[in-house]
């Protein structure tokens, strides 16, 4: 395993175990998810109809609305008695430290939106089922897009102190270009139109993706620094 | 007795480009608005040199500490640490430069190995458990080493951070207060320690209120008030007494030496 892969995963394997022993951000969004679902159950009611048309809108806006906890949670750790500054001193190429945290928070993002699926299946009367497989590409392109820019905007707003209103004001319009894509090709998908029909929103997606991930990994350096 | 296992534990330091002098600051000022927390201070410290800076709280040593560490940059002046120019070239230097500043770098929910297994890995060195385990050990921390920091004292913690040093690889030593917080033998093994760590031609500078133990494993003593540097004397020229009354004359008012 080369140094740097090595320096990524150990960041991976450092913020997953202590998720998994602290389930600060688990517990939060899951509880949140749940929220969320109450929320929407009561707007749509019962009418199967109402909740399939704005079932992709409302996938993503849970998505993004967990996001917006998740990321914003990815260096406060980093915070906690000056580890920041070891990232900042450690030697080696920093993008490594910015790929293993995106890869934590996709990771974190897989769990929630997993729990979310299974939710509104069960609260909606919903079956994936069938459209799983699509469904999952569409999915996986969104999130690494969602966290490659709530990863570098988390690192950015960490020291600030107004960073929960900074964050989100930041995020949001950044990702515009994935939601858009991610809700239509969600929409097709959904509606059990074969791939190809969504294949230009999820070219766009996985362009969108490459972007991000490019500057992330480019500017990071720079964000840790401050 | 706790063995301070550097020669043990610590792989071969860092190559740097030759140079007689591991840290060269000249004329560093660091000012936030029209506040001036170092005024043209200059320092020298050649490998093997201990330097301990004394001085009333607020004063800048903190400061100065994060500068020579490239964590912040100064307002004016020049830093060449083993001779590269570490304002210009920063990633050049930071594998060199140890530091256990107030923060110990320390992650909660991690355990003790887990966590040097993390900085030993992010840092490139060999985190192979052995090395770790004989790190802990060193710091009379292995009976722990699989309990979370989070149940750590303060002291604890620190000891935790001197381990991550002892398996780092850098030449250049920063320590902010590293005595506090420590016990009478984590005192005298960090005193140890610090000697071996300059026997092996590393250099050290240590920040502490603390004059016997900072005095201690100093080659040079230097106070700092009001930003600059109103002493910089071999420490072998100063005895105990001397040293506290001259701190009361330059630095605080009379009585407040420890």
């Amino acid at each position: 395993m080369s140094a740097y892969v090595r320096r990524a995963w150990i960041v991976v394997w450092k913020d997953v175990l202590s998720e998994r022993r602290s389930k600060e951000s688990l517990n939060a969004l899951v509880f949140f998810s749940l929220l969320l679902l109450f929320v929407f159950q009561f707007a749509l009611g019962p009418d199967r109809a109402r909740v399939e048309t704005a079932l992709p809108g409302l996938l993503w806006l849970a998505f993004i609305l967990a996001g917006l906890l998740a990321f914003g949670r990815t260096f406060l750790v980093e915070r906690e008695n000056d580890c920041w500054e070891g990232l900042v001193l450690a030697p080696g190429d920093r993008s490594a430290i910015y790929l293993g945290k995106l890869a934590g928070n996709v990771l974190l993002m897989a769990v929630v939106e997993a729990a979310l699926l299974i939710l509104f299946a069960l609260f909606f009367g919903l079956d994936f089922t069938a459209a799983l497989p699509a469904l999952v590409l569409v999915l996986a392109l969104g999130t690494l897009g969602l966290a490659a820019v709530g990863t570098l905007y988390g690192a950015l707003t960490a020291q600030l102190r107004a960073r929960e209103l900074l964050f989100p004001v930041l995020l949001l319009p950044a990702v515009v270009p994935v939601l858009l894509g991610a809700v239509t090709a969600t929409q097709s998908v959904l509606a059990g139109q074969p791939l190809a029909e969504a294949m230009p929103w999820l070219t766009l997606l996985a362009a969108a993706d490459v972007v991000y991930l490019v500057v992330g990994m480019l500017t990071f350096e720079f964000v840790l620094e401050g | 007795m706790i063995a301070t296992g550097l020669d043990a534990r610590r792989g071969p330091m860092r190559p740097l480009p030759a140079s007689d002098l591991m840290v060269q600051a000249e004329h560093l000022r660091k000012t936030y608005g029209p506040t001036r927390v170092l005024d043209d201070v200059s320092l020298a410290l050649g490998p093997g040199e201990g330097l301990t800076l004394l001085g009333p709280n607020g004063t800048g040593k903190t400061t100065l500490l994060r500068i020579l560490a490239t964590l912040q940059r100064p307002t004016a002046g020049t830093l060449r640490i083993g001779g590269v120019d570490a304002l210009k070239e920063p990633e050049a230097v930071r594998g060199v430069v140890d530091m256990v500043g107030h923060g110990t770098w320390v992650y909660e929910d991690l355990t003790a190995i887990e966590n040097l297994r993390f900085w030993t890995t992010l840092g490139g060195h060999d985190a192979a458990r052995p090395r770790l385990r004989a790190a802990l050990e060193s710091v009379e921390l292995d009976t722990v080493a699989d309990q979370r920091a989070r149940t750590f004292s303060a002291g604890m913690k620190r000891r935790l951070a001197l381990a991550r040093v002892l398996l780092g690889r850098g030449r250049l030593l920063l320590l902010d207060e590293p005595f506090t917080g420590l016990d009478r033998a984590g005192r005298k093994w960090l005193g140890e320690f610090l000697m071996a760590f300059k026997a092996q031609g590393g250099a050290l500078i240590v920040a502490t209120h603390s004059f016997d133990a900072g005095v201690g494993v100093a080659d040079r003593v230097a106070i700092l008030a009001g930003g600059r540097v109103v002493l910089d004397r071999p420490a072998a020229e100063l005895g105990l007494d001397d040293l506290r009354r001259l701190y009361d004359e330059l630095a605080a008012g009379p009585g407040t030496a420890p």
